[in-house]
């Protein structure tokens, strides 16, 4: 399995994109079509929420899919789609030094004083 | 929905809306799992199901509004959907076209939304509330399936060569049964004048108007032929919808009442 790409696209894990018999004589057919991460805002002074991703050729295409797949029970009255290649994330190599570091420091939970009875607004 | 007093004309009407969707949404059905990738399966599937919820409530309304059968029974959506022949059927010609490739079930999607945006929008109007109560919904639908066609109309249309060519093949098979949809009829015509129907001479500039706008951003030639098929209103069908209806009704025909 050393030779051939791999590609994680679809959520599907690492799956190989050459070398896979797709019917005789038919080449098998690249996926062209980039991947897109969807962000929902279900109501009005919510934030978008990352509700999942699709494939699609082009934003306008992706952001019609993904008001088909993702807001069919109506779930939203607004919808971002971001390509998956632009999104910058965190290494799991990193996790130690990146979040470890907050796990002993509890003092910076709003914990350590009572709100008095009968306040609202706060 | 108040149940009126019976109106053939009417009843006539919205069974003619109601078999247009019905049918549509059916043809659209045949799509499921076939569809060229996943995320259009599901949008094809949304919009046969928006126009399955407009045919539910424009047979209801053709229903009460035909008044009772032979039998003193008042016919329901089941009623008219499952169990009429294939010469009840006023569905016009256009929407029971077989769905070809997916270029083909587009371009019949853009000539009919294209209609159904003015028509519903007219409809809101209309003095049958019955009626105007569909045309509210349905406006937003058919505004999202006409966007739907349009995007993929024009991407294939001005995509790879094979894509246009099969863009315009599938176009030129659909183009002569839209005419059907603006055919001059003496039910319309009255209704019309009685204020419940949208008038096809007004819609059928703003369709051309659409349509023409959207072939020229596609780089489609708009059909020159002059074959106008029509038949479907008075219910001569093509050789095909026997076949969908044979689907469509099979299961409510074995095990009547059937229900989920």
């Amino acid at each position: 399995m050393s030779e051939g790409a791999f590609t994680a696209a679809g959520g599907h894990g690492a799956v190989p994109t050459t070398g896979v018999p797709s019917g005789e004589g038919a080449p098998a057919r690249p996926r062209a079509q980039p991947l897109w991460e969807v962000f929902v805002r279900s109501a009005r002074g919510l934030s978008h929420t990352h509700v999942g991703s699709l494939h699609a050729p082009d934003a306008h295409l992706a952001l019609r899919n993904a008001r088909d797949l993702y807001t069919r029970r109506q779930e939203g009255v607004s919808i971002w789609v971001v390509p998956a290649a632009e999104v910058v994330a965190s290494s799991p190599d990193e996790k130690d030094a990146f979040f470890d570091p907050a796990g002993d420091k509890p003092y910076r939970h709003p914990t350590f004083y009572s709100v008095p009875d009968g306040l609202t607004h706060l | 929905m108040s149940s009126g007093t019976a109106d053939p004309d009417v009843a006539a009407y919205a069974l003619r809306l109601g078999d247009d969707a019905l049918v549509l949404g059916q043809r659209l059905c045949e799509w499921a799992a076939r569809s060229p990738q996943l995320e259009e399966d599901v949008a094809l599937l949304n919009l046969a199901l928006d126009l399955l919820g407009q045919a539910r409530s424009l047979l209801t309304r053709a229903g009460e509004l035909a008044g009772p059968d032979e039998d003193g029974r008042v016919r329901t959506e089941d009623d008219l959907a499952f169990l009429r022949h294939e010469r009840e059927f006023t569905n016009a010609l256009l929407v029971e076209v077989d769905n070809g490739d997916f270029g083909q079930t587009m371009a019949r999607q853009l000539l009919f939304s294209a209609w159904q945006v003015p028509l519903w929008t007219a409809l809101c109007a209309s003095n049958d509330e019955g009626i105007a109560g569909v045309a509210g919904k349905a406006v937003k639908e058919v505004t999202y399936h006409l966007d739907h066609a349009c995007t993929w109309v024009v991407r294939l249309g001005d995509g790879t060569e094979q894509s246009h060519r099969r863009m315009q093949a599938g176009l030129d098979e659909v183009w002569p049964y839209a005419f059907e949809l603006f055919a001059p009829d003496p039910l319309v015509e009255r209704l019309v004048g009685r204020g419940v129907a949208a008038d096809p001479a007004v819609m059928e500039p703003q369709w051309r108007a659409t349509v023409e706008q959207v072939l020229g951003e596609a780089r489609l030639a708009v059909p020159e032929t002059s074959w106008r098929p029509s038949g479907g209103r008075s219910g001569q069908h093509l050789t095909s919808f026997g076949y969908l209806l044979a689907e469509l009704q099979h299961l409510h025909r074995a095990h009547p009442g059937a229900s989920w």
